[in-house]
């Protein structure tokens, strides 16, 4: 169960949404989409859901180009949320699932259960509109995975959440994930990807700045944090050879390094200096490599 | 189940358990049943309806005569033989004791005349009938004074025979046009507001999904054109059924009061040839006028963003109806006047004016063949290049004319192979 998108670009008359994109997102992993407003994310999903289709290059599941006859097996939660407003929770919920194969009875069954988990179990036939916003966002989450989707696809599900549901949804996520189901999810929040994804696509402008797993990206990347607190002054830091960035703080100073090795050589100097209250070596954030590689901050 | 199905179903129960349906049905019955029973209501509000009138016969010879000839008019008059006077008789009038009273006398040649007095003068049948009662009797009187026989009075009073014919060898009747005229006539009304409802519905339906954003689920679960077809076969079923509900009432109440739709207004407007060939046309051309209606509604649609903008948009396809319902009122007291054959085969107007034609007339079967082919041509073009601009116009968000809109809903199509 392999998702591949090969050479896919999509243009709309003559701006072009997504530019040459190659991924292959593996199977009963999950895979993040990160980039900002516009870069693309949506459309790719569109474009993998087959709402949309690819102006060029081939995108496919198994082998399998996407179309309706396999939309029992792909569930989906769009970004712009959306139920209808004046029907019960569960009627909803019953409709969607049957529109995707599911014999009613069991969507019943299963939406009991996951009320049960998200700790609504009152709403069941409550109507949508009497629900609040977060209410609806979990609703719209149980109706994108109530028919086991292999293939899952939530674009920005965590956007508009208090942090207590972000855990829950997130914990949801992470045990759909555990028990087999293939997750690509997009978010513009960078500690998200980094938590839950061991391969990851950036987007910029519609063309993939970076990808691949999260480790190797990191490793790859090779510059490292440093953070170092200490009574004297280090501003003499930011001329050192090996450091690319520094940013002074009220306790001390930040650097990017070019490798472990300047981080030792730092230490050695600044160890006859006076007393070090903070050194650490730290993994590069995504938000480093975004900044690198793009040029330009993020958030 | 196929996807087709479960929207329909889905759409087909949510709108027969919807408030809206079981209101509207309820009171287009209660609208229904009041209009038939119309008639017999007014009488009962007349309440027994007995007049009392007190007669002064100043001739002494008339009385009998005349209450005779009056009752055979008008069962309800009673009247009250008096020799009081006229002062203590205007009272009574006054107070609601009487409602009127009547002066019989001669005139110069010997022959009766009558003074009719009573508090207003709003009731002319009543004194029209009395009127006629002394017609008669003034008749007889003359007839007596003449030495005519009975017989020769019989002849003087006969009506003339007159009758009409159509010779045009399908014409109609003028009864049986008089008697299609109403089914027509009711049948024109509900296909007019029910295209206009179901096709509002239909409209409204589809951008109730866009701006709620279900939409963006639906389509990644079933194609935006089965989307489409099941819904406005849904909701062309919801309407069948309410007109069949409708149908029902209205059909089960003439029936049972056939006998109170007299007078001259049912004479123009008849029911009495209650024909089911005119009742399946009906349908028919209620069916297929929904379908192309619904088809331009669903798209038309699809293409805003926003429930508010769905009635400037449905718009231009109301104004449409509404002529067609013009010109059919208009084609109904002449259905074979030239401007009614001509538009009964455009298919915008051709459920409204082809069934005027086939419900007042006898429309050659190859005529009424070629409207529909066209009427359902025309539908499937519109199908075919609504579905079109469906698939696109669901996906885009934003507000520009109605052209605009179609354009970039085609080119988002096109784009999308």
């Amino acid at each position: 169960m392999v998702l591949q998108l090969e050479n896919v670009t999509k243009r709309f008359g003559n701006f072009t949404a997504v530019r040459n994109l190659n991924l292959t997102i593996p199977e009963k992993e999950m895979f993040g989409f990160l980039g900002p407003n516009g870069a693309g994310k949506t459309t790719t999903f569109r474009m993998i859901l087959g709402i949309l289709q690819a102006s060029e290059g081939r995108i496919t599941w198994n082998g399998k180009k996407i179309d309706y006859a396999l939309s029992p097996d792909i569930g989906y939660l769009p970004e712009e949320r959306g139920l209808y407003p004046k029907l019960k929770v569960s009627e909803q919920i019953v409709y969607l699932a049957r529109l995707r194969k599911m014999h009613p009875k069991d969507a019943l069954k299963q939406l009991d259960d996951w009320l049960e988990k998200f700790k609504i179990p009152e709403y069941k036939n409550k109507k949508v509109e009497e629900l609040s916003k977060g209410n609806q966002q979990k609703i719209q989450f149980i109706a994108a995975v109530i028919h086991k989707p292999k293939l899952l696809i939530l674009d920005e599900p965590f956007s508009g959440l208090d942090p207590v549901n972000v855990e829950m949804l997130k914990q949801a996520v992470v045990d759909l994930k555990n028990e087999g189901t293939s997750i690509v999810f997009s978010s513009h929040r960078m500690e998200h990807v980094e938590e839950l994804c061991e391969h990851l696509c950036i987007l910029h402008k519609g063309a993939p700045v970076v990808q691949g797993s999260l480790k190797e990206i990191k490793r790859s990347f090779g510059k490292k944090n440093l953070v170092i607190h200490a009574d004297f002054d280090l501003s003499f830091l930011s001329g050192e050879p090996g450091v690319t960035k520094s940013k002074l703080t009220p306790e001390g100073i930040e650097l990017q390094i070019e490798n472990e090795a300047v981080a030792e050589r730092i230490l050695h100097k600044i160890a006859e200096r006076g007393f070090i209250r903070k050194f650490i070596l730290d993994e590069p954030t995504l938000n480093d490599i975004f900044i690198e590689k793009v040029g330009e901050s993020y958030e | 189940m196929n996807n087709f199905w479960v929207v329909f179903t889905h759409t087909f129960v949510t709108k027969i358990k919807s408030k809206q349906f079981l209101w509207v049905t309820a009171i287009t019955v209660g609208i229904t049943l009041l209009l038939v029973y119309l008639p017999s209501l007014i009488d009962k509000f007349n309440g027994d309806g007995e007049k009392k009138i007190a007669l002064i016969d100043q001739t002494g010879q008339l009385e009998e005569a005349f209450k005779q000839s009056a009752a055979n008019l008008d069962k309800n008059l009673k009247f009250t033989e008096t020799a009081a006077e006229e002062q203590e008789l205007k009272e009574k009038v006054l107070e609601g004791e009487l409602d009127g009273y009547l002066l019989l006398s001669f005139d110069e040649a010997g022959l009766p005349r009558g003074v009719f007095k009573a508090e207003t003068l709003t009731d002319q049948s009543l004194a029209g009938n009395l009127q006629m009662a002394l017609q008669q009797v003034r008749s007889q009187r003359a007839a007596q004074l003449l030495n005519l026989n009975a017989e020769q009075l019989a002849m003087l009073n006969a009506p003339a025979d007159f009758r009409q014919a159509a010779i045009g060898e399908n014409a109609k009747t003028e009864e049986e046009l008089n008697q299609a005229r109403g089914l027509v006539y009711s049948m024109l009304i509900i296909i007019y507001f029910a295209v206009i409802m179901y096709a509002s519905m239909i409209a409204t339906e589809v951008a109730t999904e866009k701006s709620s954003r279900v939409m963006e689920i639906l389509i990644s679960s079933v194609s935006p054109v089965t989307h489409m077809f099941a819904k406005i076969f849904a909701v062309a079923s919801v309407g069948v059924v309410q007109m069949i509900i409708i149908l029902a009432a209205g059909y089960g109440a003439v029936k049972r009061n056939m006998d109170t739709f007299t007078g001259e207004f049912f004479q123009f407007f008849g029911f009495g040839g209650f024909s089911l060939q005119t009742i399946i046309y009906g349908i028919v051309f209620f069916l297929l006028g929904f379908l192309l209606y619904a088809t331009i509604a669903a798209f038309l649609g699809s293409l805003v963003s926003r429930i508010e903008d769905v009635n400037q948009m449905v718009s231009p396809l109301i104004f449409t109806v509404v002529i067609a319902f013009m010109l059919a009122m208009a084609g109904l007291s002449n259905p074979e006047a030239p401007f009614v054959t001509v538009t009964s085969y455009i298919p915008f107007f051709t459920p409204m004016l082809m069934f005027l034609r086939v419900g007042m007339l006898d429309v050659p079967l190859w005529e009424t063949a070629l409207s529909i082919g066209l009427l359902i041509g025309c539908i499937a073009l519109f199908a075919y290049f609504g579905a079109k601009i469906y698939k696109g116009g669901v996906l885009f968000y934003g507000s520009a004319g109605l052209v605009k809109q179609i354009k970039r809903a085609l080119q988002m199509t096109k784009e999308n192979g």
